[in-house]
């Protein structure tokens, strides 16, 4: 690893205030990525400015204090934090179950919300749940919804300066998540998380394309109706999809219809 | 720069460089090597220590992070005279061939032993999917981590 700056900022404002002053340099989270490519060499920022001192992004609590309509998570919430947290486990069982599939459970007692989203990996199981949930990303002056966040491979609406204070979740009817486990690295070769809202179905997709994005064949599928065999005949075409040595775009294409399938199938028995 | 946390119930003051790995400090600093560097690459969990009571690999973190944290490595965990009830159950199921993986999965297996109610043995290999070892002895380390598992609750007064 080559050599930086470290800073610990107790708010937002120093932290954007460091960002600003520094020549290269980058915001630290729980660092499960950051720290492992710096080992590599793949960053290498003049500057780590490590947000864990940050009470801004801190908590998962009740949005607007209604009870079960949204929930906000802090960007520092650690994957176990949120998968144990009692208000998430009530109405929010979907995201426990996605954050319980994270890397390993080493990986889970470091890694947050907030990283895990701004880092947006093809690959990373949250964004899928971001799109399916209606999330809204708040930053220290924006908001942004999960429609518009992701772009491209590890590329967010985010600007490089941007800190990414917590995200909304809307509650769903019902919702659950399918992936398909790399079984050495733990990322998603492809997960599809299904959520019915009173608006219809969301159908949010991770590790097919360079980044998640919803899946809208399935979800107007969906809408006219609610069963596995509704989908049989919607195409997912695999232009533009991953292809790598886990899995062809082709089979990342087939993989998006049977999870998508295999999530409505347990919705269905769930009711 | 200047980093201060306690580790093994000690506390340390330590100046190092900012780009200082955790388990360098750990090892090379403090002669604590019972806490191995397998993979480097945050794989292997053969680094897994205890930070503020939960597993984390110490290769993937920098000591400048672990600030005011409580560190506990397999050194504190217990000794050779008073061995804990996971690593009591490791050598009593034999749950190891090199021993190389074992101090991370013996601080892997204590946090999924107080995390999780009932370990059958899908849980304990989901639960221990974040450390390899290449002896491949993981048969014996999961009938250790079971054991282990029920020694602590015994301990605890649970059961």
């Amino acid at each position: 690893m080559y050599s930086f700056e470290y800073h610990r900022p107790n708010d937002l404002a120093a932290a954007r205030l460091l960002y600003a002053e520094a020549e290269d340099p980058m915001y630290l989270s729980g660092g499960m990525t950051l720290i492992p490519s710096m080992k590599q060499r793949l960053a290498a920022p003049s500057d780590l400015i490590d947000l864990s001192g940050l009470q801004e992004l801190q908590g998962i609590k009740d949005l607007d204090d209604q009870d079960g309509v949204g929930i906000r998570v802090g960007a520092l919430a650690r994957h176990n934090d949120v998968a144990a947290n009692a208000l998430v486990l009530n109405h929010l069982p979907v995201l426990a179950q996605v954050v319980s599939s994270i890397g390993d459970n080493q990986v889970r007692n470091r890694g947050t919300m907030g990283g895990s989203i701004a880092n947006s990996d093809p690959a990373a199981d949250l964004p899928a749940a971001l799109l399916g949930l209606q999330a809204v990303i708040n930053t220290q002056d924006r908001q942004i919804p999960a429609d518009d966040f992701f772009h491209d491979l590890f590329e967010t609406e985010l600007a490089a300066d941007d800190i990414l204070v917590s995200v909304d979740f809307a509650v769903p009817r019902r919702a659950t998540y399918q992936k398909f486990r790399n079984p050495a690295s733990g990322y998603a070769v492809v997960g599809v998380l299904v959520a019915e809202y009173a608006t219809g179905f969301r159908v949010g997709v991770t590790g097919a394309g360079p980044c998640a994005f919803r899946a809208r064949a399935l979800e107007d599928a969906l809408n006219q109706s609610f069963s596995p065999d509704a989908l049989s005949d919607v195409d997912v075409p695999d232009a533009g999809f991953n292809s790598d040595l886990h899995a062809s775009a082709e089979y990342r294409a087939h993989l998006v219809k049977v999870l998508a399938k295999r999530a409505v199938s347990e919705l269905t028995q769930q009711s | 720069m200047n980093v201060s946390f306690c580790v093994n119930g000690e506390s340390h003051e330590l100046d190092v460089a900012p780009n200082t790995l955790l388990v360098s400090v750990l090892r090379e600093h403090l002669g604590l090597t019972g806490t191995h560097v397998g993979c480097d690459t945050s794989q292997c969990g053969a680094c897994t220590i205890h930070l503020n009571g939960r597993a984390v690999k110490s290769c993937a973190m920098l000591a400048v992070q672990a600030q005011d944290a409580e560190v506990v490595t397999i050194e504190g965990l217990g000794s050779v005279d008073d061995l804990h009830p996971m690593q009591q159950a490791f050598r009593d199921c034999h749950g190891l061939q090199c021993g190389f993986c074992t101090p991370g999965m013996i601080m892997q297996a204590v946090d999924l032993a107080t995390q999780v109610e009932t370990l059958d043995a899908d849980a304990i290999r989901q639960g221990m999917e974040g450390n390899l070892c290449r002896c491949t002895g993981y048969q014996n380390i999961v009938a250790a981590v079971a054991k282990g598992a029920v020694a602590l609750k015994a301990q605890s007064g649970e059961v």
